[in-house]
């Protein structure tokens, strides 16, 4: 699956800094991560993980008061940290596409849709109705009925998970490389996540293009990504295929979680188990691990030395002194 | 659950966010804008200290250049117009400030009642509103003043009737986009009665960008008094107002530019001082913004 | 004992378009909810589920008096509501808490004065060290309460507005997807602070989700919306272990899921949920059930009663789900 010769996203000890008025706030803290040729790679992580930082990273779409503080981010080779806007311009909706979680912040809702997947398509060869018929064809891959008509309406007369799946077809049209998916199905119901993401594999077997997924939903990473990667806290602390680090998570973050996750409990119970403890704060890091705190295996080490990443289990990447320990469990 | 062990022997780099007024302060603009104002305002309070008396005619010394006995000469009929700019000032303020003030009550009024009220009222005030502001002002002016007669209340009249529409559409505006907001529909659900929605939690909501658009309202209206005056509309003389000196002095530009100067220099230091000022305000009013 | 909540034959409308599309001979009003009947006891937990456009968010919002026109007859503790007469003193027994946590918080107000306001909007008096005590029993540090709802994380909004929930001591607490856009740990920290307080203060809840996950853990009961009706309410587990209605089985089956297996018995239904405006003939469901027979498509389902179970199918599943 991972081709080590060519990975098609490559980010390499990437940290980054927020300037607030109550400090420096560091967002991102020398994350790892590799997304080979049309792989899927799910990035899980809760709200304040960094997951949604490390995307805007990679597209270079941050703040104007975030500043990259050490690293690279290799696209195809290139670093796009280095790359300035104009190329990055050159990539994005070309060879990087992005679906995001609400469809209507990608589609304009005063074009139509006919319009607009029209429009998306100037760097491509071809006459109007060469594009059109493009248009049309995508949107019959994405299981639009009746694509003909439906090109003349706008946003707003699609339900969600049709619009949702117009972005995709919209994102794919240029046969990206990759594809950033920022929660798409967050915001859908069940019935139609699982509609989406059937759709994603069935479009991305034919493009070939990898998927950077971000999601807080693990079953829909275990259903779709070949790959998943976790976030805590502004880091990246364990990577691997997805179904073995399921079965044998090796960091302490993801065992825990993963016991947390009321669709893995078998007996039905009232008191669901919790991490327990909060997020560090970014601005006042503490010393060591940055899971240190929460973790029930903590020690010494742990609390004064800043883990590795390690290979471990089945994992590629664990950054954790301890990788080899038992695994833990939240008894309910 | 799990060992919460803290260093405390750290000192934390967190650092207090400042507050809303420092941060008015530190923005060169605002510092600057809030400079020229307090300075206006010493002006107008010190008037009484004047060296001369505003209406003190004294024919002799009529037109003479700035010297150390009048720090901006004397007008045609020899009054002292540093004198006379500094009770300018009084009555500059007094009106700008308490005009506009009453166009913002009146326009927010009329603008709560058009977001909350029924759409059939909220199209009658929308139509009046547009109305009055397609008049323009002088003309307005013209109008009322033939009725009323020339004074002060008639030019503050003139500034509500001119001012209000714009504050009760950007009133309405934002009633309209919050009334249905989910932390309004929260606090219905607690069960607050309208006037509590309207008076705490959509008035706080709404007051920045109005008192941003009040701020920078205030050079229009010393603008507006001035043109009323130069026209002869407002106040009467021997009362200095920076329009009737202006006025004045564009009779007598041969004889003297110091009456132009004079009248219209206060004017353009206002209108700085509050539009900087507005400006700088826009930033400490939103809360989000103040991360940045 | 009598039932705190009592619903019968409920149903909520809301208008649609001007005095044009109805002279046009269009639909004038909209049923979002259409008849619905149910009771809700002290200190249990019901789960409403239901896809986009089922109506959950609605029928729980009727409840809480949160706008519609509402039909039928809603029972608080025996006596009959009427919204206009009773509708202040109800707010106090009846909370509701908001999907979009920190949306439903008002952005100038800090944490302190949020929890405050149930208080001086009722006229009551907030007794000393309330506040502190309230943001313990959320599981909340005291330094928060200075914070304003943009300083604060999902799962920390989410927790002031529990908080807030709970200042006038309901008896009834409304959860409207508590958790929506969080991370498994955070979802259990909610779960377990509303199941903890159910407990403690005898409060009944009723949770509105799409999770079915969560549903099969926290929930006494639950109840399946579709269009606006209830196609089948009953005891969470025995409907987990042996759904009747179709429907049921197709959203208990679409559930992504760890377990490669699994995926295999899954229900996939055909197309999206029809609108409201043309409602299908028959069950409204016979569109997109796997199942249909000639006679759903002509004949509304009378209701069948099964225990404590109650569903609305002319062809319901038998036997248990695992075989």
């Amino acid at each position: 699956m991972i081709d080590p010769m060519e990975p098609v996203l490559h980010v390499e000890g990437l940290s980054l800094s927020y300037d607030t008025p109550t400090g420096e706030v560091l967002a991102l803290r020398d994350v790892n991560l590799t997304i080979g040729k049309g792989e899927i790679v799910g990035l899980v992580g809760e709200s304040g993980s960094g997951k949604s930082t490390l995307m805007q990273a990679i597209l270079q779409l941050m703040a104007s008061s975030a500043r990259v503080t050490a690293g690279r981010i290799l696209f195809q080779g290139r670093d796009l940290v280095q790359m300035g806007p104009t190329g990055m311009q050159a990539l994005l909706g070309d060879r990087i596409s992005v679906v995001f979680q609400d469809p209507m912040t990608a589609l304009n809702p005063v074009l139509t849709i006919g319009r607009q997947m029209v429009d998306i398509q100037h760097r491509m060869a071809g006459g109007r109705s060469t594009k059109r018929q493009r248009a049309i064809e995508m949107l019959r891959r994405v299981r639009i009925p009746d694509p003909e008509s439906r090109m003349d309406r706008y946003p707003h007369e699609f339900s969600g998970g049709m619009r949702q799946r117009i972005a995709i077809a919209m994102a794919l049209m240029a046969r990206p490389a990759l594809l950033v998916a920022d929660e798409p199905t967050t915001a859908l119901d069940a019935t139609l996540e699982i509609a989406t993401i059937n759709l994603l594999r069935e479009l991305q077997k034919d493009i070939g293009c990898a998927i950077l997924f971000i999601t807080h939903h693990l079953g829909v990473v275990a259903e779709l990504c070949d790959r998943i990667d976790i976030m805590y806290a502004g880091e990246l602390v364990e990577s691997g295929p997805t179904i073995p680090v399921f079965r044998d998570p090796r960091h302490p973050y993801t065992q825990l979680l993963f016991s947390c996750d009321p669709a893995q409990i078998r007996e039905a119970t009232r008191h669901l188990p919790a991490i327990g403890g909060n997020l560090p704060d970014l601005v006042d890091l503490p010393e060591g691990c940055i899971f240190a705190p929460r973790c029930p295996r903590a020690d010494d080490t742990c609390r004064c030395r800043r883990p590795v990443d390690h290979r471990a289990g089945q994992s590629d990447l664990v950054r954790c002194h301890y990788p080899e320990a038992p695994r833990l469990e939240i008894r309910p | 659950m799990s060992s919460a062990v803290e260093t405390t022997s750290r000192p934390s780099r967190r650092k207090q966010p400042r507050s809303a007024l420092a941060r008015l302060v530190s923005d060169p603009m605002g510092a600057f804008g809030l400079a020229l104002i307090v300075f206006t305002v010493v002006a107008a309070l010190l008037a009484d200290l004047a060296p001369f008396a505003p209406a003190k005619i004294n024919p002799v010394d009529r037109f003479s250049v700035p010297s150390a006995l009048h720090w901006l000469g004397t007008d045609n009929l020899g009054r002292d117009l540093f004198s006379r700019v500094l009770h300018g000032a009084r009555i500059a303020l007094a009106i700008s400030i308490g005009a506009t003030l009453l166009s913002l009550v009146v326009g927010l009024l009329l603008g709560v009642v058009a977001g909350f009220g029924p759409r059939w009222l909220d199209s009658l005030l929308l139509l009046v509103m547009d109305a009055m502001k397609s008049v323009p002002t002088v003309m307005l002016a013209l109008l009322l003043i033939t009725y009323t007669g020339p004074s002060l209340w008639a030019v503050v009249l003139v500034v509500v009737l001119v001012n209000g529409p714009g504050y009760a559409r950007i009133t309405r505006t934002q009633v309209l986009a919050l009334r249905n907001a989910e932390f309004i529909e929260a606090e219905r659900a607690l069960g607050a009665r309208f006037f509590r929605i309207v008076a705490f939690h959509i008035m706080p909501n709404i007051l920045g960008p109005l008192l941003i658009m009040a701020a920078m309202d205030i050079p229009v209206v010393v603008g507006i008094e001035a043109g009323l005056s130069f026209l002869g509309m407002g106040v009467r003389p021997p009362t200095p107002s920076w329009g009737t000196i202006l006025f004045d002095g564009f009779s007598y530009i041969r004889d003297s530019i110091w009456m132009v100067v004079a009248g219209g220099l206060p004017i353009v230091i206002t209108a700085l001082g509050f539009t900087f000022l507005g400006e700088a305000l826009r930033d400490t009013f939103d809360p989000k913004l103040a991360q940045r | 004992m009598t039932a705190l909540l009592e619903v019968s034959g409920l149903n909520v409308a809301f208008p649609t378009g001007g005095m044009l599309t109805r002279l046009r001979g269009g639909a004038s009003r909209l049923d979002v909810v259409a008849g619905v009947d149910f009771d809700l006891w002290p200190g249990e937990t019901m789960a409403l589920v239901g896809e986009s456009g089922s109506g959950k968010t609605t029928l729980a919002r009727a409840v809480a008096g949160l706008g519609g026109q509402v039909g039928g007859e809603i029972r608080f503790d025996g006596t009959a509501l009427d919204m206009k007469r009773d509708g202040r003193r109800l707010r106090r027994d009846i909370a509701f808490i908001f999907q979009d946590a920190v949306s439903s918080l008002s952005p100038r107000f800090t944490v302190h004065s949020l929890i405050r306001e149930p208080f001086r909007i009722h006229g009551l008096p907030c007794p000393e060290g309330e506040v502190e005590r309230l943001l313990k029993l959320v599981g909340l540090p005291p330094e928060i309460a200075d914070r304003h709802p943009h300083q604060l994380s999902g799962g920390q909004a989410r927790r002031v507005g529990v908080a807030r929930a709970l200042t006038l001591k309901p008896r009834l607490v409304i959860a409207d997807e508590p958790t929506a856009g969080l991370d498994v740990s955070v979802q259990s920290e909610v779960l377990n602070l509303l199941n903890t307080l159910r407990e403690e203060l005898g409060l009944a809840l009723l949770i509105i989700t799409h999770n079915l996950n969560v549903v099969r853990h926290v929930a006494d009961r639950m109840a399946i919306m579709y269009l606006g009706r209830f196609v089948e309410i009953g005891e969470t587990g025995a409907i987990f272990a042996a759904p009747r209605h179709p429907y049921t089985a197709a959203l208990l089956s679409a559930n992504p899921v760890i377990d490669p297996a699994a995926r295999h018995t899954r229900i996939d239904l055909e197309g999206e949920v029809p609108s409201l405006v043309h409602r299908p003939e028959g069950c409204e469901f016979h569109g997109r059930c796997p199942f249909v027979q000639p006679d759903c498509r002509t004949q509304a389902p009378p209701q069948t009663n099964e225990g404590s179970r109650r569903f609305a199918c002319h062809h319901p599943l038998k036997g248990n789900r695992n075989d």
